[in-house]
């Protein structure tokens, strides 16, 4: 029982420890722009390999996502006599939910893993304290870059996700299965707000992208320096990054198409 | 990774396509399009007896062409009557003051809207004026309801 009561006491410290020390590295990772804005270069490579290389992912992805929401919601609104509603039920689907926590998913996964796995990789092979030797502050140089271009690059997937999959949805819905092209588009313009679906969907992906880019690179940067650490810290980041997506994307839900 | 040319242009493609897929979200998709002359709109005001299923944004058409929406619904303390505000496009300034209005369902289960009818006055509706000849929403509960108790009397009459 006393070891049970030790053992709770510890990991609440340690996790209390390590909740402080990412609070600080994201301190000191965001203060970073000021070395990164007048370096676009690093940026510019760090776009290329956190949001060029997820693009191909996220975009078939999101035309499959697309083409199963026309072909079941087909199913379903058939079955009412209300097919010319499969405009509005896939875009709203996309824009609000599926759009910004799929993509951020699989942004975690793909992306993710592999800044994790790098920057584990550098602390390991003494990279990063090479660089402190060298007067070079590694948070800025290496995290800093990474962090903006994750958080830039995640709402331009996430908008890319949804309209990929209301064309795939146009595709299965109109183009095989019959539903009338224009009453697809203008029961969707019809039913969208610009503000409450567009522009929220638009927060939800920007908020996912800052938490998963976030928890990716500080757990890279606080991995255990071997080969084991490093490989843990990759499955963390997956797992931690699925469940704060998640639970943030409840509590976002819940704020802002709570009141209607 | 060393950094080339190439890079730069996909970096630039996948940005551009990115906000592409925005700009296809804000005019394909949602209404954005339709608020373009959202501030060039007069305020009008209706009361009904009972503004049934009528929501804020909900529809104001003369002939089934839509010329405003449901800005606000409030309920009148002292008359307990629901007041329906209504933003109209300034581009139809002329619709005369006897204008009635009344609440239809597009559709057996669809969506409610505000029915304008004009009038023949030759005054014109102006900014926070307020249409007098309105007809309550018809709420079928209410309906099938009357429409039993009727067929209940005749029965009994016809004994």
């Amino acid at each position: 029982m006393l070891n049970f009561l030790q053992r709770l006491g510890r990991s609440t410290r340690t996790s209390f420890a390590k909740l402080g020390r990412g609070t600080l590295f994201l301190v000191c990772t965001l203060a970073g722009i000021t070395y990164v804005l007048p370096r676009p270069g690093l940026l510019l490579k760090q776009m290329y390999s956190v949001g060029v290389l997820t693009f191909l992912i996220v975009t078939i992805s999101g035309l499959f996502v697309g083409m199963v929401l026309g072909l079941q919601g087909f199913n379903i609104l058939s079955d009412f006599g209300s097919e010319e509603a499969l405009g509005i039920m896939v875009a709203a689907s996309l824009v609000r939910e599926l759009g910004p926590v799929v993509s951020a998913l699989l942004f975690a996964g793909r992306a993710g893993s592999a800044l994790t796995a790098e920057i584990g990789l550098m602390k390991a092979t003494e990279q990063l304290s090479g660089m402190e030797m060298m007067a070079v502050d590694p948070i800025k140089r290496i995290i800093s870059p990474r962090f903006y271009a994750g958080f830039l690059s995640m709402p331009l997937l996430a908008a890319l996700f949804s309209t990929i999959g209301i064309l795939g949805g146009h595709l299965v819905g109109v183009g095989l299965l019959g539903v009338d092209d224009g009453s697809y588009w203008s029961q969707m313009q019809a039913n969208l707000d610009f503000y409450d679906d567009i522009v929220n969907g638009a927060i939800k992906s920007v908020v996912f992208g800052f938490a998963a880019t976030w928890i990716a690179l500080f757990e890279g940067y606080d991995a255990i320096p071997t080969s084991e650490g490093v490989s843990r810290s990759t499955t963390r980041t997956v797992v931690n990054s699925a469940f704060a997506i998640l639970g943030l994307d409840f509590i976002l839900t819940a704020l802002m198409f709570g009141d209607n | 990774m060393q950094h080339t040319h190439t890079q730069d242009t996909l970096v630039g493609l996948f940005v551009a396509s990115g906000f592409a897929g925005l700009f296809f979200l804000a005019l394909q998709v949602s209404n954005l399009s339709s608020y373009s002359n959202n501030d060039n709109t007069y305020k009008v005001t209706a009361r009904f007896a009972n503004s049934g299923g009528l929501k804020i944004k909900s529809q104001v058409s003369v002939a089934g062409v839509r010329i405003g929406r449901v800005t606000a619904i409030r309920l009148d303390k002292q008359s307990y009557e629901s007041i329906v505000e209504m933003s109209i496009e300034s581009q139809f300034d002329n619709l005369p003051d006897d204008t009635s209005a009344s609440i239809y369902t597009a559709g057996l289960l669809g969506e409610q809207y505000v029915n304008l009818e004009p009038g023949g006055s030759m005054d014109y509706l102006k900014d926070g004026g307020q249409i007098e000849i309105t007809q309550a929403a018809i709420v079928l509960e209410e309906m099938i309801g009357k429409y039993l108790f009727q067929k209940a009397e005749e029965d009994k009459e016809e004994k």
